[in-house]
């Protein structure tokens, strides 16, 4: 029994940390509807801040209690105002913008945060120096407990209460709460939003700051510790119900628990075990614990979907001169030339499967990069089991994605919006998990490696031109759905639901189909991929990698079949490729994000289809 | 008081309100009438903001323009708006409710409470702590407009105030609407039950298509049976 209750106290300790994180985004969400990526980084910067901070009272007065709190306390405030300051500069003049770009945009603070924080307190995990009083135990049935886990484990509760008071005892909350359900009708009472946004930035940013801050005497400062917490901190909101407070309160004691009891019975599985409990959960109540349906947002005036239209023939040639240069390529240009050509067209095809489903499909995947990776670990593992030839693998590459396409997309289409970009992302991290830590299986970490093409496709230049025949050709056959009778029907799925149905769509198995379709094509991509570098790891179906995906979409534009093409390019080609050559990459790349994301809200392809319809004297869509 | 000239408005391409004029004088009950999709809520939220009026619209209020401005501040200067839908906070009680709409005093006007609310709609006194989701249809209208009051708006716009609701409660309605003008306010109003209108209206602005058709006092429309005929019978 005893292992019982310490674990179960860890558990409460851990929910802590998790519900003061998770709070603020859930309250962030709620009011700005902003799914806040960089909210991870807030959580680092409060860590860091106390670091510094903390050390620096003590310095002046000695290692007191009293200096932590404050030091403590100081942090959180520290980090709110950053919080407000992005909301400022930032987000304020995107919360028309679709919520991918907004996403995008926070992402690109991500990367900035990570260098400028690189910058400023280097690359090493920083400890803060534990007093006695730091360090001091608790007998409790026998063990010892650590006395500073169990204050943690009282805060959460604590916060909880407070935040309870906040918002239903003072105007502020109440407006909070009102917003929560209906900003427009908030704003139409003559509350100004904007102060009201930047005030619940404050909040959720300082909650974050303060659950870093709180985490840094057990655990070091270190720059892995955003992007760590954040998928955590997204599958507590969402188990508990997006923008509800209470029920991320429930979520986290939930899932800290199951950590803290998987961790012990379930060592192997334990990355896995917290998805899984999300799937769960989404799956008997789709909008979490406490959750509500989200408000179905009536169209602000004007934006309607603009109509999906075959590109005009001067692309298409375009399109087509782009292809003999790339194919000729063998003839004039180097090993490594090669090498780039092979990696876009791969990526062609990932971000043209990945818009089959957020443009025509309008189902935003946050986690793609689990059936390029499936595809990828389908022919490897082919190899490895049943030693089949490239051949076999390329064909077994998009079956086994589409398999997992089915699979998980049978949960994912019953629901819709941001709970239902969550759910992709958990299976994707349930795959991502699955192959890093069966390691029996999959390699785990080390990957699988020796996957080469078979003879006659061994040189670079022939396997060059079977990349791009399957990839170029996969990209040309998802173009023909987009424009065909099924394409229709799901894009009168995804316009209006209803209508669709009443005239005898089913919706939920066009979908569906879309989904298995954009997986299958996908994982081809990642067989493509897996035969070039002839190895397949875990970090194929990164979140990094997902994120990879959208960015190419959107930056290319979703609006246009041309769109994702253009942006696989633009991205590989010149972000990639010349970003990475500079000491700051990350910091550079989220700059680009956030500055493409301000200036093309719909994308370069969109954009450009623009202004050349506009040039001509058409009427834009 | 409020004075709109020439007001377009738009969903997307569609042109909704052609050059829509109308005015309302201090203490005056107006009212606009027209069927279903004629363009009465598609006014009153061009009026307030959340439609944005197209170029060249004007909308005066007390001597300032606010065509173009953000809602919250056209409800500032104090145009209340209450929504059709009602959009009840269904989480918060009905004193939160009406916490949301309070704004500061207005020079010239008694500021209105609570306690003087609950004068006029005295359902509602009898369920401060009662969340909004769990009221009736009726109890929620005099919700919504009680709620507006609060931010002691010179002028209300009422959107369709009698839709949906029982015999008893638009004879309450049409009570409180009375007394509100007694109190000094202008009250805009949209309807499509000419004899609700009739018992509280002044004046009336028939509009169809997007367009104003006709105007004039309610005594004047009642000599006119063609005018009601074209527009309004169903």
């Amino acid at each position: 029994m005893d292992f019982v209750l310490i674990q179960f106290l860890t558990g409460l300790s851990n929910a802590s940390a998790l519900f003061l994180i998770a709070s603020g985004l859930t309250v962030i969400f709620g009011v700005t509807r902003i799914v806040n990526f960089a909210h991870g980084s807030f959580y680092m910067l409060g860590a860091y801040l106390a670091w510094t901070i903390v050390r620096a009272f003590w310095d002046w007065g000695g290692r007191e209690p009293y200096l932590f709190v404050l030091g403590v306390l100081a942090a959180a405030v520290v980090v709110g105002l950053i919080g407000v300051a992005m909301e400022m500069t930032l987000l304020r003049r995107i919360y028309r913008a679709p919520e991918l770009f907004q996403l995008l945009a926070t992402f690109g603070v991500v990367l900035m945060i990570q260098d400028a924080t690189l910058a400023i307190w280097g690359p090493e995990d920083l400890p803060l120096p534990r007093p006695p009083w730091l360090r001091a135990f608790i007998d409790i049935a026998g063990s010892r407990f650590p006395r500073y886990d169990l204050i943690l484990a009282i805060i959460g509760p604590v916060v909880l209460a407070l935040l309870w008071l906040l918002f239903h005892r003072t105007r502020f909350g109440i407006l909070v709460r009102a917003a929560t359900q209906d900003r427009e009708m908030v704003a139409a009472l003559g509350v100004d939003q904007k102060k009201l946004f930047s005030g619940v930035f404050f909040l959720g940013s300082a909650l974050a700051g303060l659950g870093g801050a709180l985490v840094l005497p057990s655990q070091s400062a270190n720059l892995q510790m955003d992007l760590s917490i954040i998928a955590e901190a997204f599958v507590v909101v969402v188990v508990g119900g997006m923008g509800s407070v209470t029920g991320a309160f429930l979520a986290s004691l939930l899932i800290a628990e199951v950590q803290a009891f998987g961790i012990v019975l379930l060592p192997k599985i334990t990355l896995v075990l917290v998805f899984l409990v999300m799937a769960a959960v989404l799956m008997v109540r789709p909008y979490g614990l406490l959750g509500k349906p989200q408000a179905h947002a009536r169209a602000a005036s004007g934006a309607v979907e603009p109509t999906l239209r075959p590109a005009p023939n001067i692309l298409g040639l375009a399109g087509l001169a782009a292809l003999l240069i790339a194919a000729s390529a063998p003839f004039w240009a180097g090993a490594y030339a090669i090498t780039v050509l092979i990696e876009l067209a791969v990526f062609v095809l990932f971000a043209a499967s990945l818009h089959l489903m957020m443009g025509p499909g309008g189902v935003v995947s946050f986690g793609h990069a689990a059936y390029f990776g499936l595809g990828a670990y389908g022919a490897a593992l082919g190899l490895r089991y049943l030693a089949l030839p490239m051949e076999a693998g390329l064909v077994a590459a998009p079956l086994f994605a589409g398999f997992f396409g089915v699979v998980f997309g049978v949960f994912v289409v019953r629901l819709s919006g941001v709970y239902l970009a969550m759910l992709t992302l958990a299976f994707a991290q349930i795959v991502w998990a699955a192959t890093f830590q069966w390691v029996d299986v999959t390699g785990g970490d080390n990957g699988i490696l020796g996957v080469w093409p078979s003879a006659w496709a061994a040189d670079k230049s022939v396997y060059l031109w079977l990349a791009l025949a399957l990839c170029i050709g996969g990209t040309l056959l998802l173009r023909r759905f987009v424009f065909s009778p099924f394409g229709y029907g799901l894009r009168a799925a995804r316009d209006s639901e209803l209508r669709a149905e009443a005239i005898g769509l089913d919706t939920a198995r066009l979908r569906l189909a879309a989904f298995a379709i954009a997986a299958a094509a996908a994982g081809l991509a990642g067989g493509v991929y897996a035969y070039a570098k002839g190895s397949v790891f875990p970090t194929y179906i990164s979140i990094p990698k997902s994120v990879d995906a959208l960015l190419m979409v959107l930056l290319g534009g979703v609006q246009t079949v041309t769109g994702p093409i253009v942006g696989a390019i633009a991205y590989h080609g010149l972000f990639v490729g010349i970003l990475q050559a500079t000491a700051y990459w990350r910091a550079a790349l989220g700059l680009a994000i956030v500055v493409l994301v301000l200036a093309f809200p719909q994308g370069i392809a969109g954009f450009a289809r623009d202004r050349w319809e506009r040039a001509r004297g058409l009427e834009a869509a | 008081m409020l004075s709109v000239s020439r007001l377009n408005a738009f969903y997307g391409r569609a042109h909704i309100l052609h050059d829509v004029s109308l005015e309302a004088a201090s203490g005056e009950v107006l009212v606009l009438l027209g069927r279903n999709g004629a363009g009465k809520s598609t006014t009153m939220k061009s009026i307030i903001g959340i439609v944005r009026p197209g170029a060249g619209s004007s909308v005066t209020f007390a001597g300032a323009e606010m065509a173009g401005r953000p809602p919250h501040e056209i409800a500032r200067a104090g145009l209340g708006y209450v929504p059709e839908e009602r959009r009840i906070f269904t989480d918060l009680t009905v004193m939160e409710n009406l916490e949301v709409g309070r704004q500061a005093p207005r020079e010239g006007l008694a500021p209105w409470t609570p306690e003087r609310l609950f004068a006029i709609f005295p359902n509602l006194g009898r369920m401060r702590d009662r969340p909004g989701g769990r009221m009736s249809g009726g109890e929620q209208q005099m919700l919504t407009i009680a709620r507006t009051l609060m931010g002691n708006p010179r002028l209300i716009l009422l959107d369709e105030p009698s839709e949906g609701l029982a015999p008893v409660i638009v004879e309450e309605m049409a009570n409180a609407i009375r007394q509100l003008k007694q109190e000094g306010l202008a009250v805009v109003l949209s309807e499509q039950n000419l004899h609700f209108a009739a018992r509280v209206a002044d004046r009336a602005v028939i509009i169809e298509k997007g367009t104003v058709r006709w105007q004039g006092t309610l005594a004047t429309l009642e000599d006119e049976p063609e005018v009601k005929a074209q527009y309004l019978s169903v």
